[in-house]
Order: C-alpha cells, then structure tokens, then sequence
C-alpha cells in the first residue's frame, strides 16, 4: 500500500508515480492524504488500481481515468471525472460543476449533490447523483446514463441525443427537445441495475424502487436535419 | 479570471487572526488574480468617529502635512496612520463631509477610496501576497474582512481599478466576472444622482448596491434586486458595517465556496483558498445556488 502525503509530496510527483504503474502493478491501493483542494489529482490513471483521497480536491479530479477505482472521501470542484473512459469514480460529499462531463464510459457516483451540467455531453458513462443536479444537467448529453436521486434544476437534458436520464424528485425544467418518456420494465431493470452498480440500494433512506423514478430522453425533434427547415439554415 | 475570500466572524474567536487569516486565502487565490489585489477590513468601530482610506499614487507622499492641513481646516482633531500608498485618516464622524470635499478640493493628488466607521480599504496592483505585505495585513484584526486578487478583463491594470470598491460608508463589494449592462446602469444611477468614479464594471454594482440601501433596503434586500437589474457574470462577496453578502448570477459562471463553523462563514473562489482556516476539517462546506443570495449579520 502506497500513501502519498501531499502535504509533503508534490501534486506531479504524485501523478507521474501513477502513471508509471505497469498495466501488471502490484501496487494497487493508495491512499492520498492532505489533498486541500489542489487540483487535477490523480488525473489519468490508466491501471487497475484503488486511490482513496481523504479531504476536499479541486478541479478536474480523476480526470481521464481508465480501469481505476478512485474514492474521495470529501468533495469535489469542477470537473470531476471529466471524459472518464473507464472505471469508478466516487465522491462522498458535493460536487461542483461539470461532473462526469464528456464521461465516455466509467461509472461516477456521488453522495451529495452535484452542481450545474452536470454530466454535460455525457457520451457512456453511467453517474448517479445520490441528492440533487444543478441546472442543464445532461446538456447534449450522447450516450449513458444520468441518475438523479433527488432534485433535478432547470433545463434537464436540453439538446440531449440519445443518453437516459432517470430522476427521482422534482425536475425544475426540461430543456430544448428533451420530453418524458414511458418507463418500461426494460428500462426498470436498466435503472435497478445502475443502482445496484452503484450501491445506493440500501443507504438507510429506505430501499429505492425503481418505479419512483421518472424518465426522460430525447424527443428526437432537434438532432436530425429536417429538409422542411432548409430555410433556416 | 478573479480570487475571492471573505470572511465573516460569528463571535472573537478568531478576531485578532482575522488579517492572517485573509492573507493566507488572498496568497493561495494569486495564480486566479496576479495583476492586483486588495481588502477591506472591519475593525472595531468608535463611536463618534469615522475613518477615511487615502491613497496616494507614490510610496513617500507626506500624509502626515496633508493631516496637518486638514486639522486646521476643519479646527479639529485628526489622527493619521499611514501604511505604505495609503493613510487611514480619523476624524469626527460629523466632520465627514467637510472632510471629504477639502480633500476633493485641496488634494487632487490622494484618492479617496472608503470611508466608515468600521471599515479600511487597500489595494494595489501587485502580487497578491505582496500586497498584503505591504500593508501589514496579517497584523489587522477585526470582525469580517472581504479580498480578491485582480485579473484584469473589463479595465485597464490600475490600483484604481483594483478591488474592493466602497461606494458608501462602510460599504464594499468585490467581482468575479464582467458585467454587460454596466453601461446603461452607470446612466440610470447617474440620473439618480450617483457618480460612479472608475470605468470598471465592478463599480458600477457596488454604487446599484449603495443606491439600493440608500432607497432603505438592508444588504441582502439590495443583492436580491440586483438580480433583476443587473445582467453579466458575477460571483458578488460584499461587507457592510456589520454584514457579509454573497450572490451568483444565475448562470453560475463563476466559481464560488462557502464554509461555516461555529466561529465563522468564509468564502472562498476555490476550496484550496480554505484549505488552511482553523477547524476547516469539519466546517460545512457546500457550493452556493445560483442567483440565491446568502446574507449574514452581526446583532
């Protein structure tokens, strides 16, 4: 087990240690301690290991990751796990904005509450939001999931294409071409499993039944050149 | 690009740790804002008295003749401390307005930046951490304090365009952001009889905000108008004699952290501007809402 104190350590010091680790690496748990709030840490692992960051990080934090499993335990600033390929990404409190942003694939999971756009051109990865998302959460959002807890802000999903977004309390607002749509027993199992991926079936708020959730995606109206609207162009 | 911290203390605490507090925020928040930077700090007022912050274009300037001259204008009593570009002039409260058109009059070469009964102003352009130096802000206690390390966008890199603005008593207000209406604002309260000194945007919020309280609004009433007049990207921090304001536009440009304990609320643009406060660790820490206003006073 690796701990990194970046009280002492420097921030690159840190992430040339981590993108030096073989594909093979034995050196799969590190703590980082002392974060206050610097950021881009542990931003472009590209190995199947475990960091779990005890204190608030900055901008951009596990940015870029593939394979590893990053856990912060505090929150987060901008750009949390933006463009993810792959892996896990967990944050026990807050997260600013942008979360999960151009996410390709990965799963993100956030205890609290996720500031504005959060997911925006989500493009694979799967976030779920244990409180609320800020405003023009899942923005042009291509593919994967988006899954709210609680509260969604105005202009969910606006411009969204073809990800799914699954909200459990009020949504302030839709945006542009995004509707709600009928949640089918597939689309049932699909959420059950998200939350079950992400473990927030049981955390003591009572169990979550996915028939609580309402779904929404694209009305397919904005995406596709329509020879009618030639003019506008 | 902008830094902000401010401060807010609930009770004495921290209050002699007030300055090195913000000093601290101010250093870390340099590579948000290297061009320039200032604070406002609130000590304990005296009764009777209101203080002015002068500043004067060049280290060396004679305050204390200047002093002199403005004793014997007014026939009364007036203490000076100077600290590097700037003095902090005390004199009778009822003397302000004499004070302050002698000083427009008779010394064209000192601006007058702030005056109030609680609050000293100072900015410069400068590092950051430099700045505080100069002026001895770690040594400065008080009861809250408002920051911000300058990029420039809107106007040019001058210590007068640098932050706080005080546009009344007591008053000031720091930006992150730019402001596209502050040209027909600037018109409107023009008409209502408020001159706005700079060609800075940030200015012209802070003299909407003193026309607003000036109207009998209390500060947190005033922020929550200004979110229906004024158009642009904003991240407001501002400090009245006893109160402390934080407002976002609604788009939430830019970036913004509040952190409260038991002893004290602090803003900071971004979290690592915290990372150092006394009992951070366990301080709630949460991202303020878009156009929400957050507002607290001292009884």
């Amino acid at each position: 087990m690796s701990i990194v104190d970046l009280a002492a350590t420097s921030l690159r010091e840190l992430n040339a240690a981590l993108h030096a680790l073989p594909p093979d690496t034995n050196d799969t748990q590190w703590t980082v301690r002392n974060p206050r709030g610097q950021h881009a840490i542990a931003v472009g692992i590209d190995a199947p290991i475990a960091v779990e960051i005890d204190g608030h990080v900055g901008y951009y934090c596990a940015g870029m990751n593939q394979q590893a499993s990053v856990r912060i335990n505090g929150n987060a600033g901008v750009g949390l796990a933006e463009n993810m390929m792959s892996g896990e990404v967990r944050v026990t409190g807050d997260a600013s904005q942008a979360a999960g942003a151009t996410a390709h694939g990965g799963t993100l999971v956030i205890g609290g509450n996720a500031s504005a756009r959060c997911g925006i051109s989500l493009k694979g990865a799967d976030i779920i939001v244990q409180g609320n998302v800020g405003h023009m959460s899942a923005f042009m959002a291509q593919a994967g999931n988006l899954v709210v807890l609680g509260d969604a802000g105005e202009a969910l999903g606006d411009s969204i294409y073809e990800a799914h977004l699954y909200v459990r309390g009020k949504v302030a607002s839709l945006g542009a071409d995004c509707i709600e749509k009928e949640m089918t027993d597939a689309h049932k199992a699909e959420l059950a499993a998200l939350l079950a991926k992400a473990g927030v079936n049981a955390n003591g708020k009572g169990s979550l039944d996915p028939g609580d959730f309402r779904r929404y995606g694209s009305a397919r109206q904005l995406y596709h050149f329509k020879i009618d609207n030639v003019s506008a162009y | 690009m902008c830094g902000i911290a401010g401060l807010f203390l609930k009770d004495e605490t921290h209050s002699t740790a007030l300055g090195g507090m913000l000093a601290e925020m101010l250093a870390v928040l340099s590579d948000r804002g290297p061009d320039s930077a200032g604070f406002a700090v609130y000590g304990q007022p005296t009764a009777g008295q209101v203080k002015l912050t002068l500043r004067a274009a060049a280290e060396g300037y004679d305050f204390a003749a200047l002093a002199g001259r403005l004793a014997g204008h007014l026939q009364g009593e007036v203490a000076l401390l100077p600290r590097s570009t700037h003095a902090i002039v005390t004199l009778a409260e009822a003397e302000r307005g004499a004070a302050e058109a002698w000083l427009r009059a008779n010394a064209p070469e000192v601006s007058l930046f702030a005056a109030g009964r609680a609050m000293e102003v100072y900015k410069e352009v400068g590092l950051p951490a430099s700045v505080s130096a100069r002026f001895g802000l770690s040594a400065m206690a008080g009861s809250h304090a408002v920051g911000h390390t300058r990029m420039a966008t809107e106007s040019a890199v001058t210590t007068a365009g640098a932050h706080p603005f005080s546009t009344g008593p007591d008053q000031c207000l720091v930006h992150n952001g730019s402001l596209s209406n502050h040209c027909g604002l600037r018109r409107s309260l023009a008409h209502e009889g408020v001159t706005v000194e700079t060609e800075n945007d940030s200015e012209v919020a802070a003299a909407y905000l003193t026309w607003q309280m000036s109207r009998g609004l209390n500060l947190g009433e005033a922020l929550e108008a200004s979110l229906k007049d004024l158009d642009g990207f904003y991240t407001f921090v501002v400090g009245t004699e006893r109160g402390f304001g934080v407002l976002r536009d609604p788009i939430a440009c830019k970036p913004a952290v509040l952190a409260e304990t038991d002893d004290y609320v602090a803003f900071g643009s971004e979290y690592r501007a915290l990372a150092g406060l006394p009992g951070i660790e366990a301080a709630k820490v949460w991202e303020p809402e878009p156009a929400t206003v957050y507002f607290w006073e001292r009884p």
